[in-house]
Order: C-alpha cells, then sequence, then structure tokens
C-alpha cells in the first residue's frame, strides 16, 4: 500500500454546481438515474433467467462516467471501456431498447444479439464498445486518439479501464506511447477497489495509480472521489482541455460498485459493513438531495423524473422481451465484413 | 495471372537498386525487382492512392525497415505516415485497431511473426472479432505483415510459422505468397478490402526475384496457382515450401514420377477446389509447410480432401512439416527439422507406393 496517499482534487461544490447550472444538473442527475434503473432491471430480468452469461453493474461508479462523457462531442471524440459497458452506451444516447434488447440477445439488440453485456458498441458516437478481455480495451482506444490527431478532427479519445487493468502490459504500453507521440487520450481508471475478488492493495504495487504512475509517463494526472459528480465533472473538465492539445492525462476514480464483480458474484472478500459505508455517500442520493437543498427541484418533479426514467426502462423490457431471436441465417454473417 | 518464376537475368547488385519501391524497367512492359522491392512497391503505390494507409512498426522509419522492406516510404511519405514504434507489439496492434476502427487503414509490420505471439490477444480477441461481435457494425481493414518461418540459424525462438495458428480463428484471412509477383498482387487486394489480414512473408526469399507487369494488377484472395503441372502425385506447397516441392518435382521427374506443385497463396481462404481438381487426375497429395504436424495446414488440407475427394485417393494424404520440435541451431539438425526436398522426395515415394 503506498504511504503517502494521493491528495483529491479538490472542489467547491457549491461553485461547480452553479457552473453546471440548473437545466444541466437535471439532466446528469437523470442520466445517472437511468444508467441504475436500467441496470436494476437488467438484474432483475437476469433472475428471471431473461438474460443470460455475464452481467457486470456500474451501479455506485455512475458519477464517474456521467462527468466525463459530459464534456465529449460525439462526433468526434471516441470512447471505449470495459466489459461494465452498459453506462457509456446509456450516456451516448443509445436507444435503452437496443441496449436491452442485446442483454436479451435478441436480432434489435445494439450488435443483433452477438454481443450481450459486455459488447456494446456505437459507430454513429464513436463508442469503441465495451471489451471482455481485462486491458484489451487500452491500446484500442489509443488507436482512438491517433485517429483523431492524423486526421486532424479536433477530438479526442476517452479509455476507461478498472484498476485492476493497470498491471497488464497493455496499461503501460499505451501510456507510453500516448505520451511519446502527444495523443489526445484520457485513461480514466476506475478504482472501484476490488479486481473480481481481489482487493487493490493485494495486486498492484501501489494504490494511487494515477498519482505515482503519471510521473512515469511524464503526463499529468489527476485523482478525484468518483462517488462525487461534482468532482467527476470537474476534473473531466480540465482533463479533456489538457488532451485537446494533444497532451494524454491519466486520471483515476476512487470509486465503489455496489454489486459484485457480476450478477453471480456473491461477494464474501468484503463486508456488508463496507458496502452499507459507501452506499451512505451514493452519487446519486448525493445530487438528488442537492436539487432539493438548493430548490432546483421539488420532491413532485424528482418524483417525475423518477417515474420517467421508470418508463423509458420498463418500455425498454417490453421491447426486448417481445423482440425476436436472431434468424439463424445470422450465425455466419458479419464473420466477414460485408463489402459495400 | 502470373509472371514466370525465373527472371531472364538477376539484378546487377553493383548498378541496381536491390531494394526501394523502384522496380528495374526492361522496357518491354516488365520490370525486375525482388520479392522486398514487390512489397514495398505495392505499399508506395496504395499509400499513393490512399492517404489513410499508414504503416507503423519497430524500425520501418528511418532505419528503413529490419528486412528493407519499408525503403524510402518515411522519405516519401514522412514521419506521419511511416510511424517508427518502441517494443510494444500489443500496444501498437491495439493501436492499430482502434485506428482501423475510426477510420484509418494501418499496415502494422510485426519485425518477425515470433513477435505476433506478444500481441496475440490483439490480434484473435480483438481484430478477428471486432466485426462479428459489432453485429458487422466495425470492420477491420488491417495488415499485419512480416517475415514468417525459420530465418537462417536462428533457433527456436526466431522460427515459428503461423499459418495453421492463424487460420485456426474465424475473421482472419491468412496471405502465404511464394514469389513477388503474388506478394505485390495480395498486398494490393489486401489493402483495398475490410478484413484483418495476416501476411506472412518470408526472409528467405526477401532477394528472389522475378519479373512483373509494370502496369496496375491484383492478386485475388482464395485463388491457387499451378506452380508445374504433372500426373502422378500432387504437391501443395505453402510460401517458401513452394520451392522446395518444385526442387523435389525436379528430382523426382528423373525417377519417373511426374509432380502436380500446386501455391494456394492464401491459406484462409483456400482454394480447396484446386487442390481437389488436381487429386481427382493424380490421386495422390502430399502437403509440404513450415507449420508443425499436428493441426497443420497439411492436417487441414487432408481432412478436406477426405471430405471432397475420398473415392480418389490411391494412398494417404502425405505431410512434411516442420519436425515436431522447437527448431535446433546446429546445422545439421535444423536442416533435418526443416521440410526440404530430401523429406519431400521420401514422402512422395510413399505415397506412389516406389
Amino acid at each position: 500500500m503506498s504511504t503517502n496517499p494521493a491528495p483529491l482534487f479538490q472542489v467547491d461544490a457549491a461553485a461547480v454546481r452553479q457552473e453546471i447550472g440548473r437545466e444541466r444538473l437535471i439532466t446528469l442527475y437523470r442520466r445517472m438515474l437511468l444508467i441504475r434503473r436500467f441496470e436494476e432491471r437488467a438484474g432483475q430480468a437476469y433472475e428471471a433467467k431473461k438474460i443470460a452469461g455475464f452481467l457486470h453493474m456500474y451501479i455506485g461508479q455512475e458519477a464517474v462516467a456521467t462527468g466525463f462523457y459530459d464534456h465529449l462531442d460525439s462526433r468526434i471524440d471516441s470512447s471505449v471501456t470495459t466489459y461494465r459497458c452498459h453506462a457509456q452506451a446509456l450516456l451516448l444516447g443509445l436507444d435503452p431498447r437496443e441496449l436491452m434488447a442485446e442483454l436479451y440477445g435478441k436480432v434489435t439488440g445494439n450488435v443483433r444479439g452477438k454481443g450481450g453485456s459486455m459488447h456494446f458498441f456505437s459507430k454513429e458516437k464513436k463508442y469503441l464498445g465495451g471489451h471482455g478481455i481485462v486491458g484489451g480495451q487500452i491500446p484500442v482506444g489509443t488507436g482512438g486518439a491517433f485517429s483523431a490527431k492524423y486526421l486532424k478532427t479536433g477530438g479526442i479519445s476517452v479509455t476507461f479501464l478498472g484498476e485492476g487493468a493497470s498491471p497488464q502490459g497493455t496499461f503501460h504500453e499505451s501510456l507510453n506511447i500516448a505520451s511519446l507521440w502527444g495523443l489526445p487520450a484520457i485513461y480514466v481508471i476506475e478504482n472501484n477497489r476490488y479486481g473480481m475478488g481481489t482487493a487493490c492493495h493485494r495486486a498492484s504495487s501501489v494504490t494511487d495509480i494515477a498519482a505515482l504512475k503519471a510521473p512515469g509517463y511524464n503526463m499529468p494526472s489527476f485523482t478525484f472521489d468518483g462517488l462525487d459528480l461534482y468532482a467527476s465533472w470537474k476534473a473531466a473538465q480540465q482533463a479533456v482541455a489538457i488532451a485537446r492539445t494533444n497532451r494524454p492525462v491519466l486520471v483515476e476514480a476512487k470509486t465503489y460498485r455496489y454489486r459484485g464483480h457480476s450478477v453471480s458474484d456473491a461477494a464474501l472478500y468484503r463486508t456488508k459493513e463496507e458496502v452499507d459505508s459507501y452506499k451512505a455517500l451514493d452519487p446519486i442520493e448525493r445530487i438528488k438531495s442537492d436539487l432539493i437543498e438548493v430548490k432546483w427541484q421539488t420532491q413532485a418533479e424528482l418524483d417525475a423524473i423518477e417515474e420517467a426514467v421508470m418508463g423509458v426502462v420498463r418500455d425498454a423490457v417490453k421491447f426486448a422481451d417481445e423482440s425476436p431471436e436472431p434468424p439463424l441465417s445470422e450465425l455466419y454473417r458479419h464473420v466477414y465484413a460485408e463489402e459495400a | 495471372m502470373s509472371a514466370p518464376l525465373k527472371a531472364r537475368r538477376p539484378i546487377n547488385v553493383k548498378t541496381e537498386p536491390i531494394n526501394g519501391f523502384k522496380g528495374i524497367d526492361l522496357g518491354d512492359g516488365t520490370q525486375l525487382l525482388s520479392m522486398r522491392m514487390a512489397l514495398c512497391q505495392a505499399l508506395y503505390e496504395e499509400m499513393k492512392r490512399d492517404p489513410t494507409i499508414f504503416i507503423m512498426g519497430e524500425e520501418v522509419a528511418e532505419y528503413n525497415g529490419a528486412y528493407k522492406v519499408t525503403k524510402d516510404l518515411l522519405k516519401e511519405f514522412g514521419p506521419g505516415r511511416v510511424i517508427d514504434t518502441p517494443i510494444t507489439e500489443s500496444g501498437f496492434t491495439g493501436l492499430a485497431v482502434g485506428a482501423a476502427m475510426t477510420g484509418l487503414r494501418p499496415v502494422i509490420e510485426f519485425m518477425s511473426w515470433n513477435f505476433s505471439l506478444v500481441a496475440f490477444d490483439q490480434i484473435i480477441s480483438n481484430a478477428s472479432k471486432m466485426c462479428y461481435m459489432t453485429g458487422g457494425m466495425f470492420p477491420i481493414p488491417l495488415v499485419m505483415r512480416g517475415p514468417n518461418g525459420a530465418g537462417p540459424r536462428v533457433s527456436s525462438q526466431h522460427s515459428h510459422a503461423v499459418e495453421a495458428l492463424y487460420s485456426h480463428f474465424p475473421g482472419l484471412i491468412v496471405v502465404s505468397p511464394s514469389t513477388p509477383y503474388d506478394a505485390k498482387g495480395l498486398m494490393k487486394t489486401a489493402l483495398r478490402q475490410q478484413n484483418p489480414v495476416c501476411f506472412l512473408e518470408n526472409e528467405m526469399l526477401y532477394n528472389y526475384e522475378q519479373e512483373l507487369p509494370v502496369g496496375e494488377y491484383t492478386v485475388p484472395f482464395g485463388v491457387g496457382e499451378i506452380r508445374r503441372e504433372g500426373t502422378d502425385c500432387t504437391i501443395v506447397g505453402i510460401n517458401r515450401c513452394v520451392h522446395w516441392a518444385l526442387e523435389a518435382a525436379e528430382a523426382l521427374a528423373k525417377d519417373g514420377i511426374s509432380c502436380e506443385v500446386i501455391d494456394p497463396r492464401t491459406i484462409k481462404p483456400l482454394d480447396i477446389d484446386l487442390i481437389v481438381a488436381s487429386v481427382r487426375k493424380t490421386h495422390r497429395c502430399v502437403v509440404v509447410e513450415e507449420c508443425y504436424k499436428t493441426g497443420g495446414v497439411g492436417a487441414e488440407v487432408a481432412a478436406q480432401l477426405m471430405e471432397r475427394a475420398f473415392d480418389d485417393l490411391d494412398a494417404p494424404v502425405g505431410r512434411v512439416t516442420t519436425t515436431e520440435n522447437p527448431m535446433p541451431y546446429a546445422a545439421n539438425l535444423e536442416h533435418e527439422t526443416l521440410p526440404k526436398p530430401h523429406r519431400i522426395i521420401k514422402a512422395v515415394k510413399l505415397a506412389c507406393y516406389r
């Protein structure tokens, strides 16, 4: 364990709230809520055996991606993440119907029922997807940054990874190249404290990964409280500004997942007290109470948001449930590209 | 279409270029090039045509390529398109996959395919599966190239032949040219299609010279070539083994055995129709490759012949492969490990019950 914990990126919550503004903060709240309700409902569908395979939940981590995507322009900025990939897709505005249908393994799904929970993508939104091999997506994200610089689009790339991926060689290789070549890349380590069942300090030589490793790549870094949307939003704003000058940035969000690594993980490696201590800091509840406190929303208005979000999720489930399975003619389709 | 296997004259190494993208114009619509020059010319012409093509790898730019395949490309296209990488195969292969997903057409050089194993996860889990697992959303137009197979006396870790290994995976194209003509034509095809291509060259063939047309041509994937016609036994040769098969065929002809030598040129897709047609004529087949016997290309050809031409076979399909040991350094052991003509001759005679 590192002896000198990295100082967390400090934000003045009231000032950031003002900067974000009322309408936008309500939107961010609504987006986080959609991620959570979508996944909670997916979890129920899994229990009902409508969804199978892996299902890795982002619940607890919503503030991290929500803060970042608010500063991205998906016409030019690409992004890529791990198998925990639902939030990014929702934040990019992909249709919850096609995402739920993908979880259900239906032909109307995001990738025609061929990917499932770990593989959401969007060409239009430059979402280079959810990836199933730990660390495998990091060079891919670096490629997105390379293209942006090569094609002079002004875009950047954001690569999300778990702290459990930082010991992989691809992490080192990507950061070295990004720094060496001055690529417009942000690497966001979502440190949710456990790589599957292994606590960070049992897997990594340092637990403040960004702060201690970034200097080795001659890169600036930010470490922030990932349960705090204001910190995430502000850190993202600054990281994006740096990346747009063709300089890579390493960011670490100290966050937490409430659920197991995937739905099949009973999470016996941590205590109920520990989980509850993080739930007390819930990123969505915090923004919700803020909205009431500063009188930007009434309880009735928040209830209406809740109902609207639930309506979207119910509609997605209905669509997924009623959609057909892929026809068998899909089996060999797309093994190779279909020529234009 | 093809070109004669032997050039009318060799390159004059004292007065003529031995690398780079400019062929030696012979004035009759043909040009004299070595394998490395043919590859370089294909890259040059396609990079001129398509600004999204770039080449990246260890020593490809300022050093002009470890084997000089990319000679002068840096001078022509600049450091933005001909890019030296650190020694970081997994990193630059994955980067190329990401670049291919975002509007570019990368060519990456593995200094040798031995080093591709460092990037295996990126090639298999990302490049080969991306088109399928995105429901066709993200095809990967990527060319991975470099020398494959045994080099001269470089022993265990630098002598892998990876045709069979990469052919195992749906989603990849595996190209293994034996001539400069095919290398150029297949490279141009690779750079005009949308799938990840493992382009397997051979260090020992880089100096092989041939007369190529000056004009534009391409060689399609999945179409093999008959290198020598014969009636008694079909020999399927892969890459460098085509030349060993031709040597063996020449010697066998003196013993009254007429061999037909087939060069599939691409392993995936494989021109099994051409092989089946030949076996319907000769009723015998020996496959020669630098991969290992277990799960090798020969195993696949033999299985497909069993499925397609069982009743046409008069003998079991023979396989002459790298023997099942890591490549040894000692000259005599290396010689015996490789599928050289003396072993091919023995296998053909066995197939012909001679």
